[in-house]
């Protein structure tokens, strides 16, 4: 074992990444809400009103961002898990645990904001294109996910069976994007396009950039804030737990 | 030598069968809650011919998932019982090979009988002669594949609170590819398109979960019996 794999360790075990976790979240949430507020003024205040869409394409700031995090939400899901079930490592368990109702709330968020964002532009709430309905399909596979943990009373079996779902989902996201995106061009035409306009302002991508980092860095410091929870709440009867709580 | 790599998997697939013909009501059921369900949804739509035409083959797939989610959950659970389960997985076997017999077995019980009987309920929905022998063929491309990856989310439930409700919940998206390329083949033929796309698609689903599941399955299982 080379001296650089032992360190890569030290934080594998909750004893060591408690306080590491509580030392983080100030930073993250800080970081959360000053990007959060520099890019809700860039969107709102500072970029310029569509040519087309008017004022209402602003909604875009919040749901790019939400869709992109949703995905990564859940490729980091499968991530751990891998990790969880190559190592055998507890944490990596409850990361996934702890990440698991952010990636839902953003899934939802990025259908919520697509609604609104619709049906001014498209007139409808909902269309069958082939990113909406495998956005939904990705809802559903958080949903699952949760269920499936919840409803397993020991949590090593929650955490095993819950990585194995996420890699036998994220082994299927993207069969169900190709199959849910040729079944919409077969059944509807070209009804609607969910193209960008290619000459987007520099602005409108600044904002949704800064938006993506604020969201980025608000879901590191939610997850470490759960599984800080959830590592007091597995481990209640451990040692470090009554030096953390007693001190 | 080569027969008796393969023992545990025949072994598992007439023991499961063995079984499954001494409890002939269960195959029965399910058969009848497929057919139930698919003229079902002439009674809620109205009996338009052309409506009914162009919705059988979405209307059959959605039955087939349904039929076999209903078996799915009598896999794993009766061995699980009475401990078979645990001793299959501790036995010198492959228990990947047993897990696959037992999948197999499922399919011939539950999949089987949905595939002959189709083509009776595609007449109802007055679909022309071709288009019946294409959704056979779907649906035989098909149904293993509903067996297969229900058969890892009946892995992860077993034993669990409210295992039928969470089993829907973790399959039924995964059934999309399988719905979307078994459906769309009999569509894509009744339009004039040609279905080898579809068809050829769905076979590529089948050999990938062919593949994983079994394997997926196994591990699961094994969590289970932690």
């Amino acid at each position: 074992m080379s001296h650089s794999l032992v360190n890569w360790f030290k934080y594998a075990s909750p004893a060591s990444f408690y306080p590491l976790a509580g030392r983080l979240i100030p930073y993250f949430a800080s970081a959360a809400a000053v990007l959060g507020a520099i890019g809700l003024w860039i969107g709102l205040l500072f970029a310029p009103t569509d040519a087309q869409q008017g004022e209402g394409y602003r909604i875009i700031f919040v749901h790019v961002p939400a869709s992109w995090m949703s995905m990564f939400v859940y490729c980091i899901m499968a991530f751990w898990s891998a990790l969880g079930l190559a190592f055998k490592t507890r944490l990596s368990g409850m990361m996934t645990a702890a990440l698991a109702p952010t990636g839902a709330l953003f899934a939802f968020l990025s259908l919520w904001t697509g609604a609104l964002w619709g049906k001014p532009m498209w007139g409808a709430w909902w269309v069958w294109d082939a990113r909406l309905t495998s956005q939904l399909i990705l809802f559903f596979l958080y949903l699952g996910f949760i269920a499936l943990q919840s409803a397993i009373d020991d949590p090593r079996r929650a955490d095993k069976a819950g990585a194995l779902l996420a890699l036998v989902g994220v082994i299927n996201v993207p069969i169900i994007y190709f199959s849910v995106q040729w079944w919409n061009t077969l059944h509807q035409g070209a009804s609607v396009s969910m193209t960008k306009a290619p000459s987007m302002a520099h602005t409108m991508l600044a904002g949704m950039l800064v938006m993506a980092l604020a969201f980025w860095a608000y879901t590191i410091a939610i997850a470490l804030m759960r599984v800080r929870c959830i590592m007091l709440e597995r481990e209640l009867s451990s040692e470090w737990v009554k030096r953390n709580a007693t001190e | 030598m080569k027969s008796q790599h393969a023992a545990p998997f025949i072994l598992a697939i007439r023991r499961d069968l063995l079984l499954a013909a001494r409890h002939k009501t269960e195959i029965v059921t399910a058969l009848f809650f497929f057919v139930i369900v698919v003229n079902l949804l002439p009674l809620g739509i109205g009996p338009d011919a052309d409506l009914l035409r162009k919705i059988a083959p979405g209307a059959l797939w959605i039955g087939a998932l349904l039929a076999t989610l209903l078996g799915l959950q009598r896999l794993f659970a009766p061995d699980h019982a009475d401990g078979t389960l645990e001793q299959m997985a501790l036995s010198p076997q492959s228990f990947t090979l047993l897990v696959a017999g037992k999948i197999v077995a499922h399919w011939l019980v539950s999949g089987l009988p949905v595939v002959l009987i189709a083509p009776v309920l595609g007449l109802q929905f007055d679909l022309p002669g071709r288009s019946l022998g294409l959704l056979m063929l779907s649906l035989l491309l098909g149904t293993p594949i509903l067996s297969l990856i229900g058969a890892v989310g009946a892995a992860l439930t077993l034993g669990v609170r409210g295992g039928g409700a969470l089993l829907s919940l973790l399959i039924l998206p995964l059934y999309i590819p399988a719905l979307i390329f078994g459906a769309g083949a009999v569509e894509a033929d009744l339009a004039g398109l040609g279905a080898e796309g579809h068809l050829s698609l769905l076979g590529a689903v089948l050999v990938v979960s062919l593949f994983f599941a079994p394997w997926a399955s196994t591990l699961a299982l094994r969590v289970a019996l932690e």
